[in-house]
């Protein structure tokens, strides 16, 4: 059992240059599942994820993890919209996380060996990183980022560049993260893969939570007309 | 035109009879800037990665400063060294005046706000791209920096080349602090001004050429020893 949870999140601010980009934002999140942010662009989605991990500046209230500060962030990683790739190969882009983390080489090497297994790239282990695919570049992200076993892990849109047979394996990797324990938290604007990895939806709208519920209830019953009408794929605003 | 025929001439003659001379004020030429370009190096570069990675007070004054002293004229600094290094200045009593020592610090000084100054720029960059990613994964000052001077490798390699190419040309500060002592500061650059002054143009334009020739293997040679990316491959 995660002793990073429960995520309690209290009046929960970030602006930029005055403007709120997010909050304020009440939630509570336990140690299971995945949760998808979704809402129409602008929203605040990766605001908000950006926010839960500490790396967007929090300008009121208060985002707690049951453990102490240091610790959970070393227990979470997260993977960008547009994947940053370390100008290095596959294998130093894998090993990294680890070898910061005190890590030896020989240890690093193998472990980095095995994920890219899993991730597909074990072909690719010898080549620059900047010269892999789009498809490719996002499952190393998601290497790289599972690497060091995260408990929870957040995903700003992980597939928004990709075309189907990349979505399908980087989904694939996500869901085998999930059952191996770690905590997904992920943003997207595809409603099916919404509809095929969520748990539990957070519809934002104008840099607040505006719904959110068990994934099944709210694809199948949202309660207010925005999301009724986001889902129908009307502009909402 | 004729001067210049002979000076190649010269400098092939030069060149090709391996001159006792000549291989001595280049290699003391080589030996003073390799010299000082690595100090500079180890000085500047975590310098430009520290001032990309870090936000402290005075750190735009800091910029602004380097970026200043890149223009920094070398006769003045050679007036300075010169007075912090003769025998009444505060390290008087370490010798060092007239010696090759001398013209290594006064080169590190000219080049260490233009190899810094390159580099953070070229840091910068990078800094913005890796930002996020690196900020997400914990890492210490000490590591971003770590990761900016290693993935910025190719950009700190021209950056260090510029400083190179500053130094090896680099004739005041050298002769004010080295003298020009034959067999002891003489180097490419103060020999081409003696005979320059001596009236011996054919044979300062061949040194010229030598000089050319020089910065130019040196420059190639760094590439091609610093070549990490082959084909896409690390």
């Amino acid at each position: 059992m995660s002793r990073m949870f429960p995520l309690i999140v209290e009046g929960a601010v970030t602006r930029r240059r005055g403007k709120v980009l997010v909050g304020p934002v009440d939630l509570r999140l336990e140690a299971r599942g995945v949760t998808v942010v979704i809402g129409p662009n602008g929203a605040g989605k990766t605001s908000l994820l950006r926010m839960l991990h500490g790396i967007a500046r929090l300008n009121e209230g208060r985002v707690q993890w049951a453990c102490d500060e240091a610790e959970a962030r070393e227990r979470q990683a997260f993977v960008f919209q547009t994947p940053v790739m370390l100008r290095r190969s596959v294998r130093e882009n894998l090993t990294y996380p680890l070898r910061i983390s005190g890590v030896g080489r020989k240890a690093a090497e193998v472990a980095a060996e095995g994920m890219a297994d899993k991730i597909g790239l074990s072909g690719a282990l010898g080549r620059s990183a900047l010269a892999l695919s789009g498809g490719e570049r996002q499952k190393l992200a998601l290497g790289r980022a599972l690497i060091r076993e995260p408990e929870v892990l957040f995903l700003d849109e992980p597939c928004a560049a990709l075309d189907g047979r990349a979505m399908r394996e980087v989904e694939a990797i996500l869901l085998a993260a999930a059952e191996g324990g770690t905590r997904l938290i992920m943003s997207t604007h595809n409603m099916g893969q919404a509809r095929r990895l969520a748990s539990e939806v957070v519809f934002l709208l104008g840099g607040r939570i505006h719904e959110r519920g068990a994934a099944e209830t709210f694809f199948d019953n949202p309660e207010t007309p925005q999301a009724r009408a986001f889902l129908r794929g009307d502009i909402v605003e | 035109m004729g001067d210049l025929w002979d000076g190649l001439s010269q400098a092939f003659f030069l060149l090709v009879t391996l001159d006792g001379d000549l291989v001595e004020i280049t290699l003391r030429s080589l030996q003073v800037t390799l010299s000082a370009l690595v100090i500079a190096s180890v000085i500047a570069l975590p310098l430009g990665a520290l001032l990309a990675v870090r936000r402290f007070r005075l750190r735009r004054v800091t910029i602004a400063v380097l970026n200043a002293l890149m223009g920094l004229p070398p006769v003045v600094v050679g007036l300075i060294v010169y007075i912090l290094l003769s025998r009444s200045g505060p390290f008087g009593v370490m010798g060092l005046l007239f010696t090759p020592t001398a013209m290594i610090i006064a080169q590190v000084i000219i080049i260490v706000p233009l190899i810094a100054s390159i580099a953070h720029q070229a840091l910068r960059e990078l800094w913005t791209e890796y930002h996020d990613l690196l900020i997400s994964m914990n890492t210490t000052h000490v590591q971003r920096m770590k990761a900016l001077l290693w993935d910025g490798r190719r950009a700190l390699l021209t950056a260090s080349l510029a400083g190179f190419g500053r130094a090896i040309g680099e004739v005041g500060a050298i002769m004010i602090v080295g003298g020009n002592i034959d067999h002891a500061t003489r180097v490419l650059t103060t020999a081409i001004a003696l005979e320059t002054s001596k009236g011996d143009f054919a044979l300062a334009l061949a040194l010229g050429f030598i000089l050319i020739g020089l910065a130019i293997a040196v420059n190639f040679a760094i590439h091609w020893l610093t070549q990490t990316e082959r084909e896409g491959r690390w």
